[in-house]
């Protein structure tokens, strides 16, 4: 299976994503420039935090305008896994490739500590390998991470189970319905604020963001048959 | 239209008649000085140049006798002070370059962008060394927060910090902070930054090769920050609005950028020297490059990006505008140097050439504007010996006894205060601000002894804190400063890791009143026995004098940056208790030492006496003693004493897991001076029961003094002290004062 890593000018956790994957699940990753037009050697996208165009607009806002996103809107609709962390998220959702907004933390400061989640949704490509309603901790540092959406939207990704993960115990942001992440209806692009790539290791606090990986790896071997997984 | 602004400038008559130099803080004698190394009066660039270059920041004018008895060198400095940053071998071809640096004034005027640029600064001197930046620290002193004042200080220095470090993608994982009366009006906000480099791609600053194309890269120039520290004149501004100095205002995303096209240039191998546009932008850039390489340069100012239109040469080579960098590299390299800058949608500009007359010279609208020796303006600014005085208050305190004070019998009512004050209590509110888990390699976060990241690829880590005690340094300031090195190391080895260097930053009022330069003498000479015994040279630092506010001079502060090398990732150690039934010990003697503690200024509101004490060899007895049995896999947890002394330790230790403790103990002292004296050279450590005997007997073997306290358990925390119960209290209700304490004071 092979991994892409975009890289957009003031992205800052491209390293971190790309070194997840490798320590995580041993496959091939690499890291893309916003200038690529051509995804079509990667199985699965992920978009990773940081500033992009230093995120003087609205977070994201520029970076959906990046050549490289043509590719990602492509990648997505043929049903490739695709995956949006913080800044990642907040592009995503800024591309209408996933639903809502992320604006200003309600405490109006950023806020970078460890948050407990709750798995809402554990059939998405990414979140296979977690138990439904498993509680799981993983770190957020964010200043933009509360997630909105209007009631009407609201109830279609109730609906459509699009909730994948959601704030348990101090909801961080504010974000409505102590929502942390969600899908696309198909379940194959997710987006998220808190940081499963900082999770992968007992040193680094918690180890419990590292089944994200697992589970694409197993939902891409799903697709292709077990055969041909490395 | 820049003759007419040109046409404003004084003339060269007018600066010498009219004492115009004075304003910018040169003296008479250091004007006569100027002329006789120019063989001619200078113009109004000139003046403005050699006044920058022959300033406290540029030159160290006032304090470089004293620096000059710091130690610098050992077998593993690769690079000590005089470029931008020190370096240290941690083996394996690896080193660990690091610098603190003040932005002290600047964030008293304008605390966001001061302190963001100060962040910003700190990061170009190590990536202008060709290290990759890993982790961010700082040290910041404010008033006391029932100030307003104070608090948006505080809110703010702590927001630019914040958007700076968390944007450009660089962990802020340690620091201290710390509030007093002393610091109202001045506060102090250093910034630190380690990074990791290879033993063969480390840059230096210097301009190689006669002929060679000088090259500038970063954002366009503007007027912001001219005059940098100098600028002191109300006269100028009344006559002249468009020349007052600008605040600088930091660009995070576009550091980000010049930092990785910066590491990729260097990694190409076409770089003979560069160096960051830091204090003095342009000219000390400049000027500092030629000297190293004992070349000249020539700057060719209409090929400088401007931002601004009409600025003049005197502006160009003053402004401070952020994230601009100098490089040096052979003629054929240029397109390569440009593609790799284009790929980072940057533009880098050929302002100048590398010349062998030793000459400074700076060209605009076809004409030479200046033209003065390198020499004279990086070497050979006047140093100053400065006069002493030992002060009335040191005198004074001589004959303050510390334990007159009642006996405090209220002693978990004590401890309560000393965990709710703010400079002790937990700095969750501003480290949840800090991103400090980016890059994925902090394994212990802020609010443990020290920090500790790991180096990719190896079992290696790097421990780093920033440590100084400003109420004990104010009291001895030898003996503080002392304190401060010997507190980081501990730091460092209560983490696992083996002290390397420092970097300091000395934070002093006025070096014009004998008494603060007497306070400067002696922490120095402090700190310097300090680093002789405790192997930790001085690899580089800052100067910030003239910190005074209406009541005087801030308190005498040395603040201390310290990185230690952890050998494999098991050593790595934290101070909260572990599991139920862990062995305590106190390693140590406890002397009734209450002078500048944290109770003596919570409980008896003043801050007088003697700091305690510190025996230097006892230190680094303990210290050893401890990372050996760290490295033996003895220790379960392990915790610096410092402000609070045994008792604020015992709960901080038992805060992490929200396990308590039980405790007896019988000292021969007061309870209440006991449990808050803060005898230096003291760490508590935890051990699992059936490792406790060996580690009692390895502490025994190295000669140092401990004490069996008792166990960990339970959710309270008991300390018994001769048998009668002095401390009892359920362990949330002390972390809630502690926790709470500064958030409650935010609101």
């Amino acid at each position: 299976m092979k991994f892409a890593v975009l890289v957009f000018p003031g992205s800052n956790c491209d390293l971190d994503m790309f070194h997840a994957v490798q320590d995580t699940v041993g496959q091939d990753v690499d890291y893309v420039w916003h200038t690529a037009t051509d995804l079509s050697a990667y199985d699965a996208i992920l978009v990773p935090g940081g500033f992009s165009y230093g995120d003087y607009l609205r977070c994201g806002s520029i970076a959906r305008f990046a050549p490289v996103m043509a590719e990602v809107y492509k990648a997505a609709e043929a049903g490739k896994f695709v995956l949006g962390v913080c800044n990642g998220f907040q592009i995503l959702t800024e591309a209408g490739l996933l639903p809502g907004a992320l604006i200003r933390n309600n405490s109006l400061k950023f806020r970078c500590h460890p948050v407990d989640l709750v798995v809402e949704n554990a059939r998405t490509a990414f979140t296979n390998a977690y138990a439904q309603g498993e509680s799981v901790r993983i770190p957020i540092a964010h200043g933009e991470g509360n997630y909105y959406v209007d009631a009407e939207t609201l109830e279609q990704l109730k609906k459509n189970n699009q909730i994948v993960f959601r704030y348990a115990g101090e909801n961080p942001n504010g974000s409505i319905h102590n929502i942390a992440g969600v899908c696309n209806e198909r379940g194959n692009v997710v987006g998220m604020m808190p940081h499963p790539e900082r999770a992968v290791s007992e040193l680094l606090g918690s180890k419990d963001g590292a089944r994200m990986f697992t589970s694409v790896l197993n939902a891409w071997r799903e697709r292709h048959g077990a055969a041909i997984g490395r | 239209m820049a003759q007419q602004l040109a046409a404003k400038e004084p003339t060269v008559e007018q600066i010498a008649e009219q004492k115009i130099y004075k304003q910018f803080g040169v003296s008479d004698s250091e004007f006569e000085l100027i002329c006789e190394f120019l063989g001619r009066k200078p113009n109004y660039t000139e003046i403005g140049v050699f006044s920058v270059m022959w300033s406290e920041h540029c030159a160290y004018k006032n304090s470089k006798p004293l620096l000059r008895r710091f130690p610098t060198t050992g077998p593993k400095v690769l690079m000590g002070p005089g470029e931008g940053a020190g370096i240290v071998d941690i083996g394996d071809n690896q080193a660990v370059a690091f610098k603190i640096e003040s932005h002290n004034h600047p964030s008293a005027v304008e605390p966001y962008q001061g302190a963001a640029t100060g962040v910003g600064g700190i990061i170009r001197d190590i990536f202008s060394m060709g290290a990759r930046p890993i982790a961010l620290l700082n040290s910041l002193r404010f008033g006391k927060l029932d100030n307003e004042r104070v608090r948006y200080l505080f809110t703010h220095v702590v927001g630019g910090i914040a958007g700076y470090g968390n944007c450009i993608g660089i962990p802020t994982v340690a620091g201290e902070v710390m509030f007093d009366e002393a610091y109202e009006g001045n506060p102090l906000v250093n910034a630190m930054c380690v990074g990791l480099i290879d033993h063969d791609k480390i840059q230096r600053g210097v301009a190689k090769g006669v002929g060679n194309p000088v090259f500038y890269v970063g954002p366009a120039t503007g007027r912001d920050g001219i005059h940098g520290a100098t600028f002191a004149s109300e006269d100028l501004t009344a006559e002249s609005e468009a020349k007052r100095s600008a605040v600088q205002v930091g660009d995070p995303f576009m550091e980000k950028l010049v930092m990785e096209a910066t590491l990729e240039l260097i990694d190409s191998g076409i770089v003979l020297g560069i160096q960051d546009m830091g204090a003095a932008g342009l000219t000390c850039s400049s000027a500092e490059m030629a000297s190293k390489a004992g070349n000249g340069m020539e700057l060719y100012l209409d090929e400088v990006p401007q931002r601004e239109e009409g600025m003049t040469a005197y502006e160009m080579m003053l402004s401070e505008s952020q994230e601009r960098m100098l490089f040096v590299t052979e003629p054929q390299h240029e397109e390569q140097a440009k593609a790799i800058f284009a790929r980072w949608g940057l533009h880098c500009a050929k302002v100048g050439k590398v010349t062998d007359d030793g000459r400074l010279r700076l060209f605009h609208k076809g004409e030479q504007v200046a033209d003065m020796p390198v020499k004279a303006l990086v070497d050979d600014c006047p140093i100053y010996d400065k006069p002493s005085k030992v002060p009335e208050y040191y005198l004074q305190n001589g004959s303050v006894d510390t334990t007159r004070y009642e006996q405090v019998l209220d002693l978990t009512g004590a401890l309560k205060k000393v965990l709710g004050s703010p400079s002790l209590a937990s700095k969750e509110w501003v480290y949840s601000q800090y991103d400090y888990q980016v890059r994925t390699s902090t394994a212990v976060v802020p609010g443990s002894d020290a920090a500790v990241v790991m180096v990719r690829g190896t079992r290696k880590a790097l421990a780093m804190t920033t440590d100084c005690n400003g109420r004990y340094v104010y009291l001895d300031p030898e003996v503080g400063g002392k304190i401060a090195v010997a507190e980081a190391a501990r730091n460092i080895v209560c983490s696992g890791g083996e002290p390397l260097a420092i970097t300091d930053n000395l934070n002093f009022g006025s070096p014009e009143k004998p008494e603060v330069f007497w306070q400067m003498e002696r922490a120095v000479d402090g700190m310097s026995e300090a680093c002789r015994v405790l192997d930790t040279p001085v690899i580089g630092g800052n100067v910030s004098l003239y910190n005074e506010n209406v009541k005087g001079a801030i308190y005498p502060t040395p603040v201390v940056g310290m990185v230690g090398l952890v050998h494999d990732l098991d050593h790595i150690t934290t101070q909260n208790f572990k599991e139920v039934g862990d062995v305590i010990f106190l390693l140590g003697e406890t002397k009734a030492e209450i002078g500048g503690s944290e109770f003596q200024y919570a409980v008896h509101g003043v801050t007088e006496g003697r700091p305690p004490e510190i025996d230097l060899a006892v230190e680094r007895g303990v210290q050893q003693a401890v990372l050996a049995a760290i490295r033996a896999g003895l220790v379960a947890s392990a915790h610096d004493l410092s402000e609070g002394g045994l008792a604020a330790a015992l709960a901080e230790s038992c805060f992490g897991r929200g396990l308590g403790a039980s405790v007896e103990w019988t000292p021969n002292l007061r309870p209440d001076l006991a449990l808050f004296s803060e005898s230096q050279s003291r760490i508590l450590l935890s051990a699992k029961p059936e490792k406790a005997e060996k580690l009692a007997a390895l502490l025994k073997e190295q000669g140092v003094p401990a004490t069996r306290l008792g166990t960990v358990g339970g959710d309270r925390l008991t300390i018994k002290v001769a048998g009668h119960t002095a401390i009892d209290a359920p362990v949330e209700e002390l972390r809630r004062e502690w926790k709470e304490a500064i958030p409650c004071r935010m609101k």
